[in-house]
């Protein structure tokens, strides 16, 4: 923990970070975020001059996937930058504290920063059997998330388990696992989900947060300068797709031509996020590229979205065992009703007394 | 509910539903119409009826020249509409998943021509059923109920494609609904002339065929 009273400028200093590498880092957060110009500038500004913002962060049901996807790098990477301009005053993997002191951090954070504090959540909320599913030092996830939303300025859902349920969510659900905004909905929630989240796509948006506010929203809640395209849209295969040109299997000679992966399951089309133009590793790739279909990980409910390996075009389940189901009852009700019919007829045949000419006119079928 | 969990719903109960009363709908009209019989010919029968039967499947297959604008637009139509269905490789993946068949499919750029030819069609078709006044007097409800549940798949579809309307994800499962509609429709509509097209041309065929008219 420090003291947020510093400011961040003497921070920067401190830690040896060159003025060119800070503009390099205000640059690149403002490129991404399609920010004009001008705004470089005065996020540097901004961010040298402001006080370092409290930050609270809860881990819930989760597999720290998204605390690794933030901090994992071998190198000091730009979004490792984001640290600095931040007083992560509670987050129980990165904390040196552990037990009561940890906990006594998080709600000295609160007192002190009462209104101001940015509250950051990722992994989801067990709500069943009063949320016992899962607990940090004896207190429920829902209590300490009711509890220190409370007071927060902002708060931020970072990974698919906070911003939809993710995992813990999907079917059975056995945990009743929700997400934040199911549990929070008085405070404004900035959602980013991913399975984990892009690096720089949580430091680009905390960046934003911290010199110009919330940043534009789409209706699940989720930035638009990071998760305003399709993965589908700004694919470098695209071509392939509409060429026609498709992998038939992940060895055939379409996979090593790079051919469009849309019929081995790619959900591309029906997932935003950053991947295909900020890519992973530094730039380096995303899995696409790396010649394995979009899993889309940062829409709601993915994992039960009828299978990785199976096109969106596709139902969910087992759609010919329907078919075959529905044509055999079909033919069962058809046999049924024609047997039915027969009787009829021939009920009619035996009723039928031919008498006069009228009789038989109204006796056409046999 | 997002527009996800829509697309979700489509694919996963509503595709269920959709499949299960077409497929129920449509097998049992079959049996039905097929096991009502013949009427009983009062005269002595002059043929068997087989070989006019098949001539009349394949002669109102063939266009008419006297309605020569109407039947092509309607042949434009249905061609383009059987391309669309079986040759556009996302539809080419749900036929492999339902009947484990894979055909191949065709690249976007000629899906795309005979969607719009399609849509053009249809459009025609409607407003020649609108404006003509023997159509107009022939059609009742069910005619414009048929003509829009088979529209909407067609226009949802090149919608979604061409990313127009709404966004991808809903604009694909608005489509999807409405295929379910539209597969809905078949069993209960005269749409169901999807399966009994031949049967009902051969049955007429066969007929005269039998009193010694000639198809």
């Amino acid at each position: 923990m420090t003291d947020p009273d510093h400011r961040l400028a003497s921070e920067l200093i401190r830690h040896g970070i060159s003025r060119r590498t800070f503009l390099k880092f205000c640059t690149s957060m403002a490129s991404l975020m399609a920010l004009p110009p001008a705004a470089a500038a005065q996020m540097a500004e901004k961010l040298t001059t402001v006080k370092r913002q409290s930050v609270i962060w809860l881990s819930f049901q989760e597999c720290t996937g998204c605390t690794e996807s933030i901090t994992r790098s071998h190198k000091p990477t730009l979004e490792s930058l984001i640290f600095d301009f931040v007083s992560l005053d509670y987050h129980h993997t990165l904390q040196a504290a552990s037990g009561s002191a940890a906990e006594a951090a998080r709600e000295q954070a609160m007192q002190a920063n009462k209104g101001k504090y940015i509250l950051i959540v990722d992994g989801a909320i067990p709500t069943k059997d009063d949320g016992v599913y899962s607990t940090i030092a004896g207190i429920t996830n829902l209590d300490m998330l009711q509890q220190v939303a409370r007071d927060a300025a902002a708060i931020v859902a970072v990974g698919t388990c906070a911003t939809f349920g993710g995992l813990p969510k999907a079917s059975p659900n056995p945990t009743g696992a929700v997400s934040v905004s199911d549990i929070v909905t008085d405070k404004p929630i900035i959602n980013i989900p991913g399975c984990p989240p892009i690096p720089v796509v949580m430091t680009g948006v905390l960046a934003h947060v911290l010199t110009f506010g919330i940043p534009e929203l789409d209706g699940l809640g989720r930035p638009k300068s990071f998760y305003g395209d399709s993965i589908h849209d700004r694919c470098y295969r695209r071509p392939f797709y509409d060429r026609g040109l498709f992998a038939k299997s992940f060895d055939d000679e379409g996979a090593r031509q790079g051919w469009c992966l849309y019929e081995l399951g790619c959900k591309g089309p029906t997932t935003h996020n950053a991947c295909a133009t900020v890519k992973w590793n530094n730039g380096t790739s995303f899995p696409i590229q790396s010649g394995h279909g979009c899993i889309g990980c940062s829409e709601p409910d993915f994992w039960d979205a009828g299978g990785f390996y199976k096109s969106i075009s596709t139902g969910i389940g087992s759609p010919g065992q329907w078919a075959a189901g529905a044509v055999a009852v079909g033919a069962a009700a058809g046999l049924g009703s024609a047997f039915l019919n027969r009787s009829t007829q021939q009920q009619s045949r035996d009723q039928h007394q031919p008498i006069t000419e009228q009789d038989l006119k109204g006796d056409e079928h046999e | 509910m997002n527009e996800i969990e829509l697309l979700t719903w489509a694919r996963g109960p509503g595709l269920f539903w959709a499949t299960v009363i077409m497929f129920f709908g449509l097998t049992l009209r079959l049996f039905e119409i097929l096991s009502l019989g013949r009427p009983k010919e009062l005269a002595e029968v002059r043929d068997s009826g087989v070989r006019d039967g098949w001539m009349l499947i394949l002669k109102r297959s063939l266009p008419e020249l006297k309605h020569w604008k109407y039947i092509t637009a309607s042949y434009i139509f249905h061609i383009g509409l059987l391309v669309i269905i079986f040759f556009f490789i996302p539809h080419t993946q749900l036929f492999r998943d339902i009947f484990g068949v894979f055909w191949g499919g065709w690249p976007n750029f000629v899906i795309d021509f005979f969607a719009v030819l399609s849509i053009a069609a249809m459009i025609y078709m409607l407003a020649a059923r609108f404006y003509d006044p023997a159509r107009r007097i022939l059609s009742n409800l069910s005619d414009y109920f048929a003509w829009l549940v088979t529209f909407l798949p067609i226009v949802t579809g090149y919608m979604a494609f061409h990313r127009l309307g709404m966004d991808y994800t809903t604009m694909l499962a608005v489509h999807i609904l409405s295929v379910e509609l539209l597969m809905i429709s078949l069993p209960i509509s005269k749409l169901s002339h999807v399966v009994t097209f031949a049967l009902a041309r051969y049955y007429t065929g066969s007929n005269n065929g039998r009193r010694g008219i000639t198809s």
